[in-house]
């Protein structure tokens, strides 16, 4: 029975961090996220260096022109040309999708972490705010953040940030406490760890999958809400382009100016769904069990 | 049902199931993978049949497969199953439904998770008159009553119109029972009906199922992983491993003259409660090979008690009460009395097991004495420390001396862990030595439980159960402790696996003379593998004493129940009945401000206190 027992279940031995980056490599879905995101991260960098038209300059003869060999993805209403917007374009929204979600993490799990593990009035006090924040409509706090902050693309992304925070905190104490009752927890105290351990090596590993798939999606909402901010004036500041204020604009026109709406719409997208293939391969590329 | 009249039986009807060269295959990566492979039986009228095997054997594949209740997209299942002369295989979907629950019915292994919870017990079997029965509103009621009152559910009217979470778990089971029988089936298909309960309890549902069967003269096809149930109920038994059929035949001479070497092997390992008379000391579990057959007799282990020393573990009226609150304020309104008023000592070398049911405060006590919960008075000495007063960082260098092993290896080992830095962390963390030390000891430790050193670099999900309670033992040993509490250490292994984690538990008690505060509800393994026995009811030790004394001559009313029910493995019992009433466990929830009554003992034999 000894032999028989010994000789089930084995894969062959890897090292940790290494072994979540072949994994990674080897998902292919997860490879052509990440190709999809450094390729508009790319753009958005590469943008004072590519030889396109300047992204502020208008022009009254060709307002609302169909995509041409001269503008290859149209104009706009105002004549600027949309592919230098999109391209100028890719900064604001990347930074809007990524820093905003960094601030809601960074300040949300822990938040969470604590809430859940510490209980008590500890949780007590996180949680009612937390819900206090979450009966607010995410939109609106964004909006109301924003203006009190005043009007700047950074300001925005922070108030996009702090306004999608407490789903994080609801999210990662929901997590821990499901996590805390496990056995390897108690096992943990009963060797003696200290709270920080246990917390950094026992449950945050252990949670990561839910905060990374509500990571990459909550990077879709946040262009969104950036897109909305700038349309009030509050976020990126006209005349200087982002996806998001470019599809606000283009809504007016959907019928004589299709084109205005799809490229941005369709940056969107991919950006999204980008990030939404990187956040599965991520989840499974850090879970040992995945093989 | 006796064997004549099954003999009788087998001459002129059919079976009321035959299954004939029964394959069953998972889609695994793209193939098929058969789990089950060619097994043909036949289960008569009125006759009992057990598939016995241990987790991985196929025996609960084989019950869905009969059942069809298998992804069919995920499934693939070939040969024939006749029920009543049918080959259900070969039916549609919808004949199906009019088969499952009708002809045949089943009973699950957890009667907390089987039932509705948004139904009444009576709405959930009077569903099942009304589908197949075709009775009106009325008929159903009243026949559903008779069926409560048929598993002996007291008070069977009243309860009709209750919820499930208003049973417990045994009543559960017996509502589950009643929804099977409702429809009158030919064949009830049991999978692990009794493996989540209590042994009392357990007691009773087999007793119950035998008497059902008796009155109705259905058949019943028992899946199960213990020979002590299967020797109190199976005609017949079928033995599996890893998807075949290793041997079936009348359960006597199965358990007699069972020819092939894994049945043999199977038997030795089961502990029977009773086989440890005139034994001084704990006696390690015969290992069989599986090649052979043949059973080494077990070496009985050294003495490593010494009653003369001050006990490494003393404790003194621990009392461990968890309040209830309710109401918007968080006013406490009651108390969960889990442990009240317990004293015991533990010498070096020495196991203590602990016994009882779920509910009686043996892990609570456990946990208290580490401080995993707060005891809310009472005395612990442990190793020099004084448990009860200690600091934080005082707290954290205690735990040196005592370390826990849990019960379900498979959550008690952070998955993200390899095992290695698993069994080096304690080590790490109490800074007994550098990282290059610390790989040396984890090697030195990965032999010293059985398992191969290379295997330092894998992670927990690799490994079978017993592979990952030896992990658990590894790295409770790496801070040498004095003292480990084995919370139901062995409980959700396999019984061949059992006997080797309880063996090497003695082996490490040998070199190493660790006390075990071994906590169990498995009777026949605490007879193997104590010095000493406490016996816990309701937060309280009721009896304690050196383990011979209280398997030979137990004295309070409880022990003496909690004996009676364990199964014992041997065909000779089948007909033996308990008699033991219908009762339920009690709960050891009390309103706010009440005081327990003080307990006296009276000593039996130097050393043996019952409460009287």
């Amino acid at each position: 029975m000894t032999a028989l027992e010994q000789t089930t279940g084995m894969a062959a031995p890897a090292k940790g961090g290494n072994r979540a980056w072949r994994k990674l490599k080897s998902n292919r879905s997860a490879l052509a996220g990440l190709c999809i995101i450094l390729f508009f991260s790319g753009l958005a960098m590469a943008a004072p260096l590519l030889p396109i038209a300047d992204p502020l300059a208008t022009s009254w003869t060709v307002i609302r022109k169909a995509p041409s060999a001269a503008h290859w993805m149209g104009t706009d209403d105002i004549g600027r040309d949309i592919l230098s917007r999109m391209i100028w374009g890719a900064q604001a929204s990347l930074m809007a999708g990524i820093f905003s979600v960094a601030i809601a993490i960074v300040i949300g799990v822990p938040f969470g972490l604590i809430s859940g593990y510490f209980g008590g009035w500890v949780d007590q006090v996180i949680s009612r705010i937390t819900e206090a924040f979450l009966a607010l409509p995410f939109l609106i706090m964004a909006i109301a953040l924003a203006a009190f902050l005043g009007p700047s693309l950074s300001n925005a992304m922070i108030a996009i940030g702090l306004s999608a925070m407490p789903v994080f905190v609801r999210l990662t104490r929901g997590q821990v406490l499901a996590v805390k009752t496990e056995d390897y927890v108690e096992g943990a105290r009963s060797i003696g760890l200290g709270h920080l351990d246990i917390i950094l090596r026992y449950i945050l590993p252990n949670i990561t999958a839910p905060i990374i798939v509500q990571a990459t999606l909550t990077v879709a909402t946040a262009i969104i809400a950036e897109a909305s901010l700038s349309f009030l004036g509050l976020g990126q500041q006209p005349p200087a382009p982002s996806w998001g204020s470019m599809l606000n604009v283009a809504k007016n026109f959907l019928d004589q100016a299709p084109w205005m709406a799809m490229w941005p719409g369709a940056a969107i997208f991919l950006v999204v769904i980008g990030f939404n293939l990187l956040g599965d391969g991520l989840r499974d590329a850090l879970d040992p069990r995945e093989s | 049902m006796s064997t004549m009249m099954t003999a009788a039986a087998h001459a002129e009807m059919p079976a009321v199931l035959s299954v004939e060269g029964l394959t069953t295959s998972f889609l695994v990566d793209g193939g098929w993978r058969p789990v089950v492979r060619n097994i043909s039986f036949d289960v008569m009228p009125g006759e009992t049949v057990a598939i016995v095997g241990e987790s991985g054997s196929g025996k609960s594949v084989t019950s869905l497969s009969i059942m069809r209740l298998l992804a069919r997209d995920q499934s693939r299942v070939e040969g024939r199953v006749l029920v009543n002369g049918r080959d259900i295989l070969a039916l549609s979907e919808r004949d199906m439904q009019a088969v499952r629950g009708n002809e045949v019915a089943m009973i699950f292994q957890e009667p907390m998770t089987s039932l509705n919870p948004i139904f009444t017990i009576g709405r959930q079997i009077s569903e099942v008159l009304r589908r197949h029965k075709g009775m009106s509103k009325a008929q159903a009621r009243a026949e559903t009553i008779r069926m409560l009152d048929k598993v002996r559910i007291p008070n069977a009217g009243a309860r009709f119109d209750e919820y499930p979470h208003q049973f417990s778990g045994g009543m559960r089971q017996r509502v589950m029972i009643a929804m099977a029988l409702a429809s009158r089936p030919n064949l009830l298909i049991a999978d692990e009906p009794t493996t989540a309960l209590d042994v009392t309890i357990q007691g009773q549902i087999l007793d119950l199922i035998k008497e059902l069967q008796e009155e109705e003269g259905m058949s019943v096809l028992f899946i199960t992983h213990d020979m002590g149930v299967v020797a109190e109920i199976a005609d017949r038994t079928i033995v599996m491993l890893r998807g075949d059929v290793v041997e079936q035949g009348q359960t006597a001479d199965i358990f007699r003259r069972g020819q092939h070497s894994y049945t043999r092997e199977l038997l030795a390992a089961v502990p029977k409660l009773g086989s440890m008379h005139g034994h001084a000391w704990p006696l390690r579990f015969p290992i069989g090979d599986i090649g052979s057959g043949k059973a080494e007799e077990p070496i009985e282990v050294a003495n490593t008690v010494d009653t003369r020393k001050t006990p490494v573990l003393s404790v003194r009226n621990l009392v461990t009460r968890f309040p209830i609150r309710s109401g918007l304020l968080g006013r406490q309104t009651g108390a969960v009395h889990a442990v009240e008023n317990i004293s015991f000592d533990l010498f070096q070398g020495e196991t203590l097991s602990i016994v009882g049911e779920s509910g009686c405060g043996k892990s609570t006590t456990g946990r208290s004495i580490t401080r995993l919960v707060e005891p809310k008075s009472g005395e612990v000495h442990l190793d020099g420390y004084n448990v009860l007063s200690l600091d934080q960082p005082g707290l954290r260098a205690m735990r040196r001396s005592v370390q826990m092993i849990f019960q379900d290896p498979f959550s008690s080992l952070n998955p993200r862990m390899t095992v290695g830095a698993t069994i080096a962390e304690p080590y790490l963390k109490h800074r007994l030595g550098s990282g290059g030390e610390a790989q040396g000891k984890v090697a030195d430790l990965l032999r010293k439980v059985g398992l191969a050193p290379e295997m330092t670099d894998r992670y927990p999900h690799e490994f079978s159960g017993g592979q990952r309670q030896r992990i658990a033992i590894a790295r409770a040993l790496a801070l040498n402790p004095k003292v480990i509490v084995a919370d139901e250490s062995v409980s959700a292994l396999d019984v061949s696996i059992k006997a080797q984690v309880c063996n090497l538990l003695m082996d490490l008690q040998e070199e190493f003379n660790l006390s075990f505060l071994f906590i169990s509800h498995d009777m026949a393994v605490v007879e193997r593998i104590s010095h000493r026995v406490a016996v816990m009811y309701l937060g309280e030790i009721v009896e304690i004493g050196p383990r011979a004394a209280i398997f030979d001559n137990p004295q309070h009313d409880y022990t003496k129940k909690l004996m009676a029910a364990v199964p014992v493995p041997d065909p000779e019992r089948r007909g033996l009945r308990r008699g033991t009433s219908i009762d339920e466990l009690k709960s050891p929830v009390r309103p706010a401000g009440y005081e327990p009554p003080r307990r006296e003992y009276r000593e039996v034999t130097a050393g043996h206190f019952v409460q009287v």
